[in-house]
């Protein structure tokens, strides 16, 4: 785990609520995530971290709480000043999400041609660079029907880190993919996070994963965080709850 | 027990007074969105940078795709009514009128409607369809994410195209009816194609073909409009995307016949 060497928080949720109907999903949700830090969210499936992350980039309108990107507040800003800050953070969605009517490389290349500023030098081996990233070099021109689900995923990582992203929004970036490929995609986020002083958010199950990229863990439970921790305190947690992630027989 | 249950009784008619039942408050809803959304499509189109591809690509879809099919019904349509009407009026001793009755009848009511209600059939369930699912599968948010405006993207480019594309296809499935027409006669007694379209066209005014032109501009508008409205605001789950599509036929054919039918309204009145 690299050390933190600027202290700005650089992404501040405060009181988040939000219920579908009568379903509440998140009743009180306080998170700062400093730059550069990398933190992951656990929790059972259908707690709402999907839903937290969804929030943050402004997908799910929250009921009540305020949200802090880069100092601005991301609830109340205007549209194109909300897709400017949108161009700073990535957001790897649960399954993919891939265009399907492109070719990968028109997938990948999709947000860069549609910058205000972009020329044309701009894209040179970027597409090739960032597929090789994730080992999929040899996709470039398949269309998504033709890859596998594992492959997808990859392909959607790929396409959010073409614009370099300060903040990457994680939602499961290892499920579903076989164990060798996962340790290449923690490892990617790893290097990321050294080389390019990403701060992330990831939501995942994968404990291994966690393990590596993680400098705090946070845990979901009906609607709340309710521990919080390096992996290493979190592993000695009395709190039945928290240990159940911890376990492995 | 009485007196609660008559209480509640007093307040719920009270209250069903003022209260617009649910599916009338979804129809006014539906309405608020569509007008809105036609609004922001007005707007997002002026507004550069300008999706010219992905245009070009919507007109070779939705106008040169539906090409075969407009023009095969216009053909028949051309070619049936002729073919019923010329016994009729030959009965009134008014035979000679039958190209220009059929003209008429095609350029002016028959022709816009038919190939406007097939286009909201193919076009309309196909826009539906395609962003139904992108919505489900998240493809639209992820543009959005992205910083990129996937209503410029998706739906400018659809709308649009419907808009410049269906009278197109108007005109050629007019052209295609009237030649259809003009085969039809030729089965009874021969006439020249020249001699057809000069009594074809003898009792068309130019102040009748502009409202007829003008009318098919709204349909192709409000069939994209309705087609682009329902697939983006697909709900979550597959069978939304068969919803989507199904309800932008159903109200696309309506707002055809009742856009339809307040042209012919206005243009009796302006000329
Ligand atoms: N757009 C929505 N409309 C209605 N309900 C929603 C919506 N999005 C999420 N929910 C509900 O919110 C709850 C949390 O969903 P969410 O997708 O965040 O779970 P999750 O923690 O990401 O689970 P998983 O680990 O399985 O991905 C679920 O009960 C879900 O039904
Ligand atoms: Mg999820």
């Amino acid at each position: 785990m690299g050390d933190l060497k600027n202290e700005d928080e650089i992404l501040r949720i405060s009181k988040l609520k939000k219920a579908f109907g009568s379903n509440t999903v998140l009743s009180d949700v306080d998170l700062n995530v400093k730059k550069g830090e990398t933190v992951v969210i656990l929790g059972r499936s259908g707690t709402g971290k999907s839903v937290i992350l969804k929030c943050i980039i402004g997908l799910i309108f929250p009921d009540s709480g305020s949200i802090e990107i880069f100092g601005e507040d991301f609830l109340n800003i205007k549209q194109d000043e909300k897709s400017k800050l949108r161009i700073r953070i990535g957001f790897l969605f649960q399954a993919g999400a891939l265009y399907d009517s492109m070719t990968v490389r028109q997938n990948l290349e999709f947000p860069i041609i549609r910058q205000p500023d972009y020329k044309k030098s701009d894209l040179s081996g970027k597409v090739e660079e960032m597929l090789e990233n994730v080992g999929l070099a040899e996709a470039i021109d398949k269309m998504p029907s033709e890859l596998s689900g594992g492959m997808q995923k990859r392909i959607g990582l790929a396409r959010t880190l073409m614009l370099e992203p300060e903040i990457i929004l994680y939602d499961e970036p290892t499920t579903g993919l076989d164990p060798v490929t996962s340790n290449e995609i923690s490892h990617l986020i790893l290097d990321m996070q050294k080389k390019l002083n990403v701060t992330s958010l990831i939501v995942t199950h994968d404990m291994q994963c966690a393990k590596l990229v993680s400098n705090r863990i946070v845990v979901l439970k009906e609607g709340k965080f309710t521990a919080e921790g390096t992996f290493e305190e979190l592993e000695k947690s009395e709190d039945e709850f928290v240990n159940g992630f911890f376990k492995f027989e | 027990m009485s007196s609660t249950e008559k209480v509640n009784k007093k307040e719920s008619k009270s209250t069903l007074k003022f209260k617009l039942p649910a599916s009338l408050e979804e129809f006014f809803a539906k309405i608020a969105g569509l007008a809105s959304f036609a609004f922001k499509f007005f707007i997002e189109l002026l507004k550069p940078p300008y999706e010219i591809n992905e245009t070009l690509k919507q007109f070779f879809m939705i106008g040169y795709k539906s090409f075969p099919l407009v023009a095969i019904t216009g053909f028949i349509i051309g070619l049936t009514l002729t073919l019923q009407s010329i016994p009729t009026l030959d009965k009134f001793g008014a035979a000679s009128l039958v190209p220009s009755m059929v003209a008429l009848a095609v350029i002016l009511e028959i022709g816009p409607v038919i190939t406007a209600l097939i286009f909201a059939g193919k076009i309309g369930s196909g826009i539906g369809a395609e962003l139904g699912s992108m919505k489900v599968t998240e493809q639209i948010d992820a543009m959005e994410v992205s910083g990129t405006n996937p209503f410029k993207y998706l739906v400018v480019t659809r709308i649009f195209a419907a808009t410049i594309m269906l009278p197109l296809l108007v005109i050629l499935s007019d052209a295609i009816a009237l030649f259809g027409g003009f085969l039809a006669i030729n089965m009874f007694d021969y006439t020249s194609l020249k001699t057809f379209l000069v009594s074809a066209m003898a009792n068309i005014t130019f102040s009748d073909i502009i409202p007829a032109v003008t009318k098919t501009f709204l349909f192709g508008l409000s069939i994209g409009v309705v087609g682009c409205y329902e697939g983006y605001n697909a709900s979550r789950g597959t069978e939304s995307v068969g919803i989507a599509a199904n309800t932008a036929v159903v109200i696309s054919s309506l707002m055809v016949i009742l856009i339809d039918m307040v042209m012919v309204q206005l243009s009796s009145i302006i000329f």
